[in-house]
């Protein structure tokens, strides 16, 4: 397999501009012969299918929600980071380089973040232009904040919806290439299979979610960006239907994985209230800029702390963040609080039903600066919380735990954002590029939009200049085609036939697997545990073939038999997670392996694991084969990672 | 604190061109800390488990931020509390022994898909139709090289909310969509950057809106009061300033492309 990065040479401030000089380019003239199918509407899909459009390639794009403005970028609250250094306190794209490898734990490639940090800049000026609304000071300029992993303010914001904001910006840029018949959009249209065709990517089988019809579409490239597969844990912050079937798709079909057990929990969610439980709400970093996190000091307390938490003095109250990481507070990265959290309920200090949660408190902040100027930086999170709890946090601290959220695992890709399958380009959660193993808060907003606007359109560029336009297409008559489409109504047939007879629902499966994979393969990972779930993920997959319930009919509007497509790929995916996780016998950023520590933090192996594992599928019921691209650091030296 | 036991009333339509009808079912032991729609997964676990068909519903995020969900609860388009979407409801809003009914956003525009669920392709009509600003990427000046004062920006991102649910037609005894297309109007014109474009934009969306079958507005304001994000129907009056302006300016061309207003 070959992992080349295709990094280009020379220093690492100039990579970037000398490949955009180095790419080979498509004459404007040419470009409307080609055609790119782009799957995903979120930031990353969106902006790419609108830029390519713009320069006048044919694009076709999809998504499975019912318009394209609902993917799940919407659902972003806190911000999105960029290097402009408005606020003058010594920010820089050197420095945001320097937080992302850092921040990532050092198992990013510095080529790529490098690339983000340049392009970050370009990304406030775009959505401004398109009359993103972005927080403003009195004076008119753009307001900041601080994220965590960062002690500048860069982090620019609109109220807590970011992420709707900019989706907004893209699927207006999007709609404006719609109208101009440079788009073709398919909403509620599911892809289920990759085609290549002499080992490059000739197209897509997809499956008409309100039809059930499957069909065919082929392109001169395929892009993918299909957003993270966190929903393998059942419970997470994603969206309902976020799910892994595209890019496990193409890994079957020879994409190479990269680094699939790393996976995000983020420190700040609201913790399970009950078994009917279908999600969890995350409750936005940026409330750590002004919240202080704390259990009570001795377990004694725990009682009396769950009942009224005001009742307990600041001398009882363990500021544990505060305490461990003097420096950071508060603002420590998502990993490093979440383990934190974990470690206080552990110990028995853990607040409410369960014992599964920490206080963040908005006591000292609502004293210093008033409760109206709380509510106006964060009164719809604010709001979100009473409303789903029934309890009010100006009066009383949140309680929050950490929860499933990100996933910087994903398809392998070049830094022409290539995956080892020529023509497959990957782009913003579904790849695994720039965060390496732990993501920044803001990060990935930032990364889909330079993925999207500023980085697509040269790369894809340089591989179409390579394919004559007239032959570089095959139809989708083609044998290869036909053998996929028969592959994906053969599964469809199965789950059908086995749906009707089987007895335990899809959610049900769907609950068990993510039980095992919070349990074995979640905040804190041993090798019994994972070993063990290597056994219970197969057990558990063949009893889904065996006695999956999957009511209706196939050619009509199912929503049993899409979630029964998407779990049947979780259940095979995770068990590649647990391999990952096994294999890594180290711990980084948000892969923590309990063996690999040193004083309660990650241990890092850099001998043995200074490199990006990527999979690749070997067929049915054989082990995947670990590929190894190593990983260098010129620049930011590899130091243990500390914020204390 | 005890679980609730239900009685509900379901819109069942096998598809867009099936006859549908109200079914009723008992559901049991519903938690107060569910949401409206965990109630529904649990009713949908329980008639799988009796071999029935489940209710196809729609949700994504079920943060109220997608726009995804789109029921009308007890006859109203996202339910009983105000500045809600459906998703956001929980149960504790409802008590034990209560007959809830549930039926899709209905609207000639938005035909339904299958029971609970619709088509609201119409809405992303009238954004193609004008709803952006042209900037094209790469084209951008510095974020800060125009100035927008604070109350501007905010009265811009109030009109932005809309999340495109689509509970304002729902809400509107004529299924009128003016409020939707006001809130996207209004975003863009309290905006210096969506000043070139202003009355092309506001021409063009509202005649997409007429073509794509909504019907007039007859200022019952159902919509405001519907509207998960509170937005004011005060965006309608400028639509229609905005858009009287287009029509008398339409007549010099010249005047339109130069974005006069
Ligand atoms: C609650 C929450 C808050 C967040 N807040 C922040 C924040 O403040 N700042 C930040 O930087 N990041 C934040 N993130 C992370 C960030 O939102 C996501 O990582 C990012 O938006 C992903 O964008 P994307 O374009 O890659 O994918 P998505 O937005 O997930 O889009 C995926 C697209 O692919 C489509 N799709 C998927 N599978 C298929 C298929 N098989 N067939 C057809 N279409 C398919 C979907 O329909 C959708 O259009 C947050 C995440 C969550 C969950
Ligand atoms: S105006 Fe309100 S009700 Fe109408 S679509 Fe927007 S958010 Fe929904
Ligand atoms: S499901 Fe997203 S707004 Fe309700």
């Amino acid at each position: 397999m070959n992992l080349d990065a295709r990094i280009p040479s020379g220093p690492i401030a100039e990579k970037w501009n000398r490949a955009k000089f180095e790419l080979k380019l498509v004459n404007p003239a040419n470009k409307r012969k080609y055609s790119v199918i782009v799957v995903g509407s979120g930031l990353a899909g969106g902006a790419a299918a609108a830029t390519l459009a713009e320069l006048g390639y044919n694009v076709a794009c999809f998504c499975f929600q019912d318009t394209p403005r609902r993917a799940h970028s919407i659902a972003a609250q806190g911000g999105i980071n960029a290097a402009k250094n408005y606020q003058n306190d010594g920010d820089s794209i050197h420095r945001l380089f320097y937080d992302t490898v850092k921040g990532g734990d050092f198992r990013a490639r510095e080529a790529n973040v490098h690339r983000l940090a340049e392009v970050s800049v370009d990304i406030i000026d775009q959505c401004t232009a398109q009359g993103v609304p972005f927080a403003r000071e009195y004076g008119g300029t753009l307001a900041n904040r601080s994220f965590g992993g960062a002690q500048v303010s860069r982090t620019f914001y609109a109220r807590g919806q970011t992420g709707q904001q900019l989706l907004i910006g893209v699927y207006q840029a999007l709609a404006r290439q719609i109208a101009a018949g440079k788009v073709t959009m398919f909403n509620r249209t599911e892809m289920l299979d990759v085609v290549t065709v002499d080992g490059r990517a000739a197209g897509i089988v997809v499956r008409d979610l309100v039809t059930g019809k499957i069909e065919s579409h082929s392109a001169h490239a395929v892009i993918l960006a299909t957003g993270g597969y966190g929903n393998v844990f059942y419970l997470s912050t994603n969206a309902m239907g976020s799910n892994v079937t595209a890019t496990y798709r193409a890994y079957k079909r020879g994409a190479a994985f990269g680094n699939p057990c790393y996976t995000q929990i983020h420190p700040t969610c609201i913790p399970v209230s009950g078994d009917y439980q279908s999600k969890l709400t995350l409750m936005s970093e940026s409330l750590r800029n002004d919240g202080r996190v704390w259990v009570p000091k001795k377990a004694e307390d725990v009682a009396k702390a769950s009942k009224d938490p005001g009742s307990i003095p600041d001398e009882d109250r363990d500021y544990y963040l505060e305490r461990k990481y003097p420096s950071y507070g508060n603002l420590s990265p998502r990993d490093i609080a979440s383990r934190a959290a974990k470690e206080a309920c552990d110990d028995g200090r853990g607040v409410g039903p369960g014992g599964r949660g920490v206080y963040l408190d908005f006591r000292d902040a609502i004293k210093r600066d008033s409760q109206a100027k709380i509510a106006e930086k964060y009164g719809n999170l604010f709001d979100m919380y009473a409303r789903i709890t029934g309890e009010n946090p100006y009066q009383q601290p949140m309680r929050i735990y950490p929860a499933v959220h990100y996933t910087m695992g994903g398809l392998w890709v070049d830094y022409h954002l290539q995956s080892t399958i020529p023509g497959m380009f990957v782009l913003g959660e579904a790849n695994f590029s720039d965060h390496g193993a732990n993501r920044l808060g803001a990060s990935a907003l930032m990364q889909g939009l330079a993925d999207g606007y500023f980085i697509i359109s040269y790369t894809l560029g340089h591989y179409l200049a390579g394919i004559n336009a007239a032959t570089g297409k095959v139809g989708t008559d083609h044998p290869e085609f036909k053998r996929v489409e028969a592959d994906v109504k053969g599964r469809i047939d199965k789950l059908m036939s086995i749906g009707a007879k089987g007895k335990r629902t899809v959610d049900s499966f769907h609950k068990a697997l993510g039980h095992i994979m919070w349990e074995k393969c979640g905040m804190a990972r041993t090798k019994e545990g994972l070993t063990e779930a290597l056994k219970a993920i197969p057990a558990l997959r063949e009893e889904f073939w065996q006695d999956v319930k999957v009511l209706g009919e196939r050619e009509t509007f199912n929503q049993s038999l899409e979630k029964a497509g998407r779990v049947a790929d979780f259940l095979e995916f995770a068990e590649l997670m647990c391999q990952d996780a096994l294999e890594r016998e180290e711990s980084c950023g948000g892969h923590f392996r309990t063996e690999y520590q040193e004083g309660g933090e990650a241990k890092r192996d850099d001998e043995r694991f200074c490199h990006v594992a990527a999979w690749e599928y070997q067929g049915e019921a054989k082990k995947p084969v670990r590929h190894v691209e190593p990983l260098t650091f010129e620049t930011v030296k590899l130091a243990t990672r500390s914020y204390k | 604190m005890s679980d609730m036991n239900l009685t509900l009333h379901i819109w069942r339509q096998a598809k867009g061109t099936a006859a549908g009808a109200m079914k009723t079912y008992q559901v049991k032991g519903i938690s107060e800390h569910a949401s409206f729609l965990e109630m529904l997964d649990v009713l949908n676990e329980q008639l799988q488990e009796k071999g029935e068909e489940p209710v196809a519903f729609d949700s994504d995020c079920r943060e109220g931020i997608c726009g995804m969900c789109s029921l009308v609860i007890n006859g109203r388009p996202h339910g009983p509390d105000a500045g809600t979407t459906t998703c956001q409801l929980h149960m504790r809003r409802f008590k034990n022994g209560d007959e809830i009914y549930i039926e899709p956003f209905r609207a000639g525009a938005f035909p339904v898909v299958r029971d609970l669920c619709v088509d609201r392709k119409a809405f992303d009509d009238i954004v193609a139709a004008g709803g952006y600003v042209t900037a094209n990427v790469g084209s951008a000046p510095d974020a800060n090289a125009v100035p927008i004062p604070k109350e501007q920006a905010d009265r811009a991102f109030d009109a932005a909310a809309c999340i495109g649910c689509g509970a304002c037609v729902a809400a509107c005894p004529n299924s009128s969509a003016m409020l939707f297309t006001a809130a996207k109007v209004a975003h863009l014109a309290h905006l210096p950057q969506g000043q070139p474009e202003r009355l092309r934009r506001v021409k063009a969306m509202v005649t997409a809106m007429d073509a794509a079958g909504f019907g007039n507005c007859s200022n019952h304001y159902e919509c405001e009061a519907a509207c998960p994000k509170g937005i004011s129907k005060d965006y309608i009056a400028l639509m229609n300033r905005d858009y009287a302006k287009s029509v008398f300016v339409a007549k010099d061309a010249k005047a339109v492309s130069d974005g006069a207003g």
